[in-house]
């Protein structure tokens, strides 16, 4: 029987991360293709034992957690990284998973090159064999690449939002394994040092319902405050596009696509933004897209569901007193 | 302060991706080429920084002859000095890039008697994206890396690095130099060339440095695995969504807002 798949699964807030259990679907139709191979999960964190026993559902059979709160008392991408590594030639594995997070895909990073193997990252479908066939993304996703991985380990980092999570009923709970590696100082070196809390009231633009966009048609710095009054009425976080931010008209944490913030709200509205392929890719998880444009034939209109046609300088007024009227 | 800072040269897309018809690379018959956005602003700081230190600033590439556009571009704005690690212009994977870019800094290191205080890469190529090759040549070199930075601090021996956290918030790193660092756009807004700039790139040097094919770079001749391996590249299947036009002006604004009641992100 082969060896096992081990997944690096991020923890959150107590909980695994809704992208790893989302890897970890994927890697189950992977184990099956191997003929049954064992999915193992490695978690970070001190509160990553009690995170554990639940992985059962997504398909580990055992989970290996690293308490130490030297190693996991903060991020510290090389220091996990070399967990990682250690506990695949430990383990025998045959394939090292994490996700195409930003944490994921460091720790993934940091595992291959300490284990001299190669790294296909944001794939979205393995096919086992003698050499293994991935898919995997370009340009964040607006192109995939069919390509071969041949090693002895194989590590794969997997797309957000390639399959949907995967959890069943009646399954057993993981084995928890406490696990304590053989992490050096230097691999210590490089940790998260210091904090600041998000602007209060913000609204995460990674994980808001909805999102209020703006590029080049918005025209100025001033004609935001169109923006930011439908978002307010909408409780939704305002974002741009990259044109947005290379005039300087808003911060960059604000920026959508492919070098900025991927969102997948309930609803993006996309006013006065052509749809550059760098942009799509940022706003296509979305479930509906709105798309308020001037052009009926701009590229926006490709990926939208729906559509008002138009200058957003007063189609986006005229909506926010519309739901103030409603509202009464 | 020593900073070297290595960039990619990448096709300049915007619209649909077309392919060539053997599917192994983008047709550029009627694209520019560019470096990563992530990469220009690597450019940005590096110069910054030696602006506001003092020092030397080297900016590195491995691809075509034609790569040294992009080094005569990331010159224009104030780089000293180019390296071009020179390929056949086949596609080289993560492990062979980041072997080849190791023994390039060992190189280029020896020749100047002290190590690069810093050596900046991008945070993933825009093109292949592989998110590794900073790390690699870090963990290669034995030195400390952190990547997805969007502001970084020079400090006396040391550089303090912030990135965005997951959920909202920054995340701040202290690391001691020589240390390698993958940066994000939005670190800082980089200028644009001058015309004197461009004339003085014109004539800054670049040392070429053949490394020919992957299958020949130090990764394969070392006997360590490489890849992934380029099959083929395919445009992912049309989502294709029917677009439904709820009206023009600010007429259309009932629809809309019965469409935020209807799909529940308004209460009523």
């Amino acid at each position: 029987m082969s060896g096992p798949v081990l997944v690096f699964v991020e923890v959150a807030a107590g909980e695994a991360d809704r992208v790893s259990l989302e890897t970890l679907a994927l890697v189950r139709g992977v184990a099956g293709a191997l003929g049954g191979a064992p999915v193992e999960a490695l978690l970070v964190g001190e509160d990553a034992a009690g995170v554990a026993g639940s992985l059962g559902a997504h398909g580990v059979t055992t989970a290996h957690a690293v308490t130490d709160p030297r190693i996991a008392g903060a991020y510290a991408p090389g220091a996990w990284g070399a967990a990682l590594a250690e506990l695949a030639r430990a383990r025998g594995a045959v394939a090292v998973v994490g996700s195409g997070t930003e944490r994921g895909a460091e720790v993934l990073a940091h595992a291959a090159a300490r284990l001299g193997m190669p790294l296909a990252a944001n794939v979205v479908a393995v096919t086992p064999g003698d050499s293994w066939r991935v898919t995997r993304q370009r340009w964040a996703g607006s192109l995939l690449e069919d390509a071969t991985l041949d090693a002895p380990i194989r590590c794969l980092t997997i797309a957000p939002h390639a399959v949907p999570v995967d959890e069943r009923e009646g399954v057993a709970p993981a084995a928890v394994a406490p696990f304590a590696p053989a992490v050096t100082e230097s691999d210590l070196v490089v940790r998260v040092t210091g904090r600041e809390a998000p602007a209060a009231g913000s609204i995460s633009l990674a994980d808001a319902k909805v999102v209020v966009s703006g590029g080049r048609g918005v025209g100025s710095s001033d004609g935001f405050r169109i923006i930011e009054e439908l978002a307010g009425l909408l409780g939704a976080a305002v974002g741009v596009s990259r044109a947005v931010t290379s005039a300087g008209w808003r911060p960059h944490t604000e920026q959508v696509g492919q070098t900025g913030t991927r969102v997948a709200p309930d609803l993006y509205v996309a006013c006065g933004i052509s749809g550059a392929i760098q942009h799509i890719v940022g706003c296509k998880s979305a479930k509906r897209i709105l798309a308020i444009n001037t052009d009926a034939e701009s590229p926006i209109m490709a990926v939208a569901d729906y559509a008002v046609i138009g200058d957003l300088h007063t189609i986006v007024p005229a909506i926010s007193a519309e739901i103030r009227r409603r509202r009464g | 302060m020593r900073i070297l800072v290595c960039v990619k040269r990448v096709p300049q897309t915007g619209g649909r991706i077309v392919l060539t018809p053997d599917g192994q690379e983008i047709d550029t018959k009627f694209l520019g080429f560019t470096v990563s956005p992530h990469e220009e602003c690597g450019v940005e700081e590096a110069v910054r920084i030696i602006e506001a230190h003092g020092g030397e600033t080297v900016v590195l590439t491995l691809g075509p002859t034609a790569a040294e556009d992009q080094l005569r571009d990331a010159m224009a704005i104030g780089i000293d000095r180019a390296v071009l690690l020179e390929t056949d212009g086949s596609e080289w994977d993560p492990v062979s890039t980041a072997a080849a870019i190791t023994a390039a800094i060992r190189d280029q290191e020896a020749a100047g008697g002290a190590p690069f205080d810093l050596v900046i890469f991008g945070n993933e190529s825009a093109d292949s994206g592989g998110f590794q090759v900073g790390i690699r040549v870090a963990v290669a070199l034995g030195r400390p890396v952190v990547s997805g930075l969007k502001g970084l601090t020079v400090g006396d021996g040391s550089v303090r690095a912030r990135r965005e956290a997951a959920g909202g918030g920054w995340e701040t790193y202290d690391l001691p130099l020589p240390a390698v660092v993958g940066v994000k756009e939005g670190i800082n807004l980089p200028r644009y060339p001058s015309v004197p700039g461009r004339l003085r790139a014109k004539k800054k040097e670049i040392e070429r440095i053949t490394v020919g094919a992957a299958g020949g770079g130090p990764a394969a001749s070392a006997g360590t695995p490489f890849g992934p391996v380029k099959a083929l590249l395919r445009l992912p299947e049309d989502e294709g969504s029917q677009v439904e036009i709820l009206g023009r002006g600010a007429d259309a604004a009932p629809a809309v807002v019965d469409l935020l009641e209807r799909i529940g992100v308004l209460a009523p």
